[in-house]
């Protein structure tokens, strides 16, 4: 039927301008990712298809380190964030308001509302004395400052997974003789679950991406794959830095649609 | 659907006619609305009555312009309203769930049609006291919409569709989330409101109770048809169907058998072999087996005698009346209604063997 | 034997001190890996500055702040306005303010495309729209860069289609840096906006076009104030990390165009002025706080309205 209709869920324009901003989001990840398969030396020319940029880049000593230490320190900083951050929401859910409990709150969230070059600086200004007055310079400063910037998006989905958790359950296994310990093992954790994994893969995520304060914190000969490529910026730029860039997207897609189907299955 | 008594003089204020409303296509084609056709009169408070499914909603949504039929014309006053949206049809709704806006004052909600049609400022505080005031709504203007209770809602979302004056206010199930005593409170502000203003109301609802309180004519849909329409004394007294029947009031069904029609009146043998008349629906000539309702307020239950005897099965009390449920000697049950007195008991009791007698006039044949 | 009220009054005491315990980890990493040392910071930016960078320690000083807005010429020791500062200040708040204002414009109805999508479908946009929110900051700058560049997408294209004969140079203008801004941080308008767009109570746009508003009065008078607080706080989301961005101007910026953030970096670099360079971190707070006092205030003005 031609009767003309009118849709109350529409609005003119609006969805050529989305359909604008997926084209946007995308072009320029995409344009990436077909570089990095150049065959030429320089990124101004197409010079065919090729994985010689992705051998080049995997036999790079430099590339090689810098990746094994992003992968350290986005371990060890999402492993620790998230022990932290469950004991923490353990301690800040379901209870009844106790003194101390908003500034908690305020106080482990805080890091998200600080610029992270302010971050970076005033980390930069106490290592520094730190390591004259220590000696020590080794990646412990670099875990330890991932670390606290990890513990609030760990935190947030522990907490919300905590929130929606019913007590009764627990109030159940204390009625059916389990001691507070067993309660927890037994009942608590199994169902918190999921909200662990989730906060543990933001964190990684998170940790595994930062540049600022990593390029701050870093003592020399410490970079980590993306200081190192934000270093090699500076230079001359050749498709090796593409096939870098998209190897780590592959990795944060794969991360990140892990993360989605998992949620999904929850809801 | 022939109208059973048309008024040639009254003017049609909408006029539906063949809808047809599908989703999907072929076989698996869900068929929401099949061949509607209504003509809502002016200045009338007309109800489209049914349960939840039967359409009557989509037809209330495409009269204001949120659906369109798939076949079929809409008129608004003789005029094709299939090309206008929403927002330029002088129709009203009060929603199902008010949709007051929840970032304006009681006071703006009522005046948003008004500011959207332009109207002078001063003129949209005259129009806006004089719709509070309506709805006894003066002393709240400034409120919150979330600050005002269920009932207060209602009667806002009445002022805001009523402002405009529209040609036809439509009502979808607008008493609904209210509790009981709210609900009769309303079904008489309506009828009141509806009458004070002039303006044709559509009123949708699956309560049967609330329909034939408060309509002038009421049309009976079911599964996307539309059944029977009437005025309220039709409809209960004269169902022409047996879904009708069933979905209004209690009654009860008896089989029986066709004798013969005489001046439009049939005469019935029921299964206990006695014959009585019962009016036909106009037009309707039987033949062979039928169905026949009796209302149970109709019937009375007698110690000797009547058209119909059985025993007495189930006595259940209500205050004002109580229903006695008797097993009929064929085997099903028969209820009658019975208005208690002060002084003595209904006069009978579970076991008693009784008769039934129905009043002259009181049987109906049921279209198959 | 102790009372029932006792017996309760150390049981709420013990479940205190457990719960200060279980959190103590997470306050005492905050503390010393993130919060303690912005107190150092401030401690840092009252101290003279140390001839080969840090500070003297002890040695009470006023000058990292006078420089944030002010110089001293060598010579006469005439006091003017810090020039250089005040243009990166204000290239940074104007770029800040550019983007905030352009991924409003693509967000908005961008969100609204997703939330008026069926339920089934709507999921695979938001997960659209969050892919590239999870794909490194660096990344996607880097990934501009090759779009904007002489040789790049965009200027390979113009070319082509022959609107342009030579390429526009955008790389090291402020225009990269607004093109990378918006790019970068249109995830965080979307996902917002989307948040409360998807509350929207569809009921009350129909109410709106029931009584006789056309398509930009539902969508000025209704849909827009419904959806406000998606709209500050997908505004705050981008505007704060816009006004601290460090990768993005380091980048597509190249040396000249500098931000907060990289004028920052260079007084802990080549500049050697710590004091200054923590006078002006804290500056950069202090308008971030300034910025989500207004988004606070917003929130509760307009909270609780609408469920």
């Amino acid at each position: 039927m031609a009767k003309p209709r009118f849709d109350i869920r529409v609005q003119p324009g609006f969805g050529t301008v989305a359909l604008f901003t997926f084209a946007m989001l995308y072009l320029p990840i995409a344009t990436l990712v077909v570089y990095a398969f150049n065959a030429s030396d320089s990124l101004s020319s197409w010079g065919g298809f090729s994985l010689h940029w992705f051998y080049e880049a995997a036999e790079n000593q430099a590339v090689q380190d810098a990746a094994w230490r992003s992968l350290i320190i986005a371990v060890s900083a999402a492993t620790m964030a998230t022990i932290a951050a469950t004991m923490a929401a353990l301690a800040t859910t379901r209870t009844p308001p106790y003194p101390g409990l908003s500034f908690k709150y305020a106080f482990i969230n805080l890091p998200l509302m600080v610029p992270e070059i302010v971050t970076a600086v005033a980390l930069l200004i106490v290592f520094a004395k730190v390591k004259v007055w220590t000696g020590y310079s080794g990646l412990g400063y670099l875990i330890l400052a991932h670390t606290a910037f990890c513990i609030p998006f760990a935190y947030l989905p522990i907490r919300a997974r905590l929130e929606g958790m019913d007590q009764s359950l627990e109030r159940a296994a204390a009625d059916l003789y389990a001691p507070p310990w067993q309660v927890f093992r037994r009942v608590t954790l199994p169902l918190l679950r999921p909200g662990i994994i989730a906060g543990f893969m933001l964190a990684f995520v998170i940790s595994l991406d930062d540049v600022v304060i990593s390029e701050f914190v870093k003592s020399g000969g410490q970079d980590t794959l993306p200081t190192y490529m934000l270093g090699q910026l500076r230079r001359a730029v050749t498709p090796e830095i593409n096939a870098i860039a998209a190897a780590f997207l592959v990795l944060s897609v794969a991360l990140v649609t892990v993360f989605f189907f998992i949620n999904r299955k929850k809801a | 659907m022939p109208e059973p008594s048309p008024v040639p003089d009254a003017r049609i204020a909408v006029d539906c006619h063949g809808i047809v409303k599908q989703f999907g296509e072929g076989p698996r084609a869900l068929r929401a609305l099949d061949n509607v056709s209504v003509a809502i009169r002016e200045n009338e408070f007309f109800t489209l009555l049914g349960p939840s499914g039967c359409g009557k909603t989509t037809l209330l949504r495409m009269i204001a312009g949120f659906e369109y039929p798939t076949e079929g014309t809409i008129r608004l006053h003789g005029e094709d309203i299939a090309g206008l949206p929403p927002f330029k049809r002088p129709i009203n709704t009060v929603f199902q769930s008010y949709a007051l806006f929840p970032h304006l004052t009681v006071w703006e909600n009522v005046a948003f049609g008004l500011q959207m049609l332009g109207w002078a400022k001063g003129k949209i505080e005259a129009r806006v006291a004089e719709m509070l005031k309506l709805v006894h709504m003066e002393e709240l203007a400034q409120r919150r919409t979330d600050q005002i209770s269920g009932g207060q809602a209602q009667r806002v979302a009445l002022a805001r569709a009523l402002a405009p004056a529209p040609k036809v206010l439509l009502l979808d199930e607008p008493l609904s989330a209210l509790d009981y005593k709210l609900r009769k409170e309303m079904q008489i502000e309506l009828k009141r409101m509806q009458s004070e203003t002039g303006i044709t109301f559509i009123f949708v609802t699956h309560d049967q109770e609330e329909a034939l309180t408060m309509s002038d004519r009421i049309a009976v849909m079911s599964k996307g048809r539309v059944l029977q329409v009437g005025t309220p004394w039709d409809i209960y007294d004269k169902p022409a169907e047996r879904f009708v029947a069933d979905f209004i009031g209690e009654t009860n069904f008896l089989s029986a058998a066709m004798v013969g029609i005489e001046e439009g009146v049939a005469r019935v043998r029921l299964p206990s072999g006695i014959e009585i008349s019962a009016s036909l629906a106009e037009g309707y000539r039987p033949a062979g087996e039928a169905t026949v309702v009796v209302r149970p307020e109709h019937a009375r239950m007698v110690t000797t005698g009547g058209q119909l005897s059985g025993v007495v099965e189930n006595i259940v009390y209500f205050g004002t009346d109580t229903h006695i449920h008797v097993k009929l000697d064929q085997g099903s049950t028969f209820m009658v209604r019975q208005q208690n007195s002060r002084s003595k008991s209904c006069g009978a009791s579970v076991g008693d063997r009784v008769g039934i007698d129905i009043a002259p006039d009181a049987a109906q044949v049921l279209r198959d | 034997m102790a009372s029932a009220a006792e017996i309760a009054r150390r049981d709420e005491q013990s479940k205190t001190r457990t719960r200060w315990l279980l959190s103590l980890p997470a306050l005492f990493i905050v503390f010393i890996a993130a919060i303690g040392p912005l107190f150092v910071m401030l401690a840092y930016s009252f101290m003279a500055k140390g001839d080969y960078g840090d500070v003297k320690p002890g040695e009470f000083s006023l000058d990292g702040w006078f420089s944030v807005l002010f110089q001293r010429d060598i010579f006469d020791d005439t006091v003017t306005l810090a020039d250089a500062h005040l243009s990166i200040l204000w290239r940074s708040v104007r770029l800040s303010v550019i983007t905030t204002l352009a991924t409003l414009a693509l967000g908005f109805p961008t969100a609204y495309f997703i939330a008026t999508r069926p339920r089934s479908t709507r999921e695979v946009w938001v997960f659209l729209i969050t892919i590239p929110f999870w794909t490194n900051l660096l990344i996607r700058t880097f990934a501009m860069q090759q779009v904007i560049r002489n040789e790049g997408v965009l200027n390979t294209l113009l070319m082509w289609l022959g609107i342009i004969n030579e390429p526009i140079p955008i790389m090291y203008t402020d225009w990269a840096i607004l093109f990378g801004m918006v790019y970068v941080y249109l995830p965080l308008m979307v996902l917002p906006l989307y948040a409360s767009m998807e509350k929207l109570d569809f009921r009350l746009v129909e109410a709106g076009y029931d009584l006789y508003a056309g398509r930009l009065a539902v969508l000025r008078r209704i849909i827009l104030p419904l959806v406000k607080p998606g709209i500050v706080a997908g505004s705050i989301l981008v505007f704060v990390p816009s006004l601290g961005a460090y990768v993005i101007p380091r980048v597509l910026g190249g040396g000249k165009n500098l931000m907060l953030a990289n004028l920052i970096e260079l007084q802990f670099g080549a500049g050697r002025n710590w004091p200054l360079g923590a006078a002006l971190s804290i500056s950069l707070m202090l308008l971030v706080m300034v910025a989500m006092l207004v988004y606070v205030r917003n929130a509760t003005r307009s909270g609780g309205g609408h469920g």
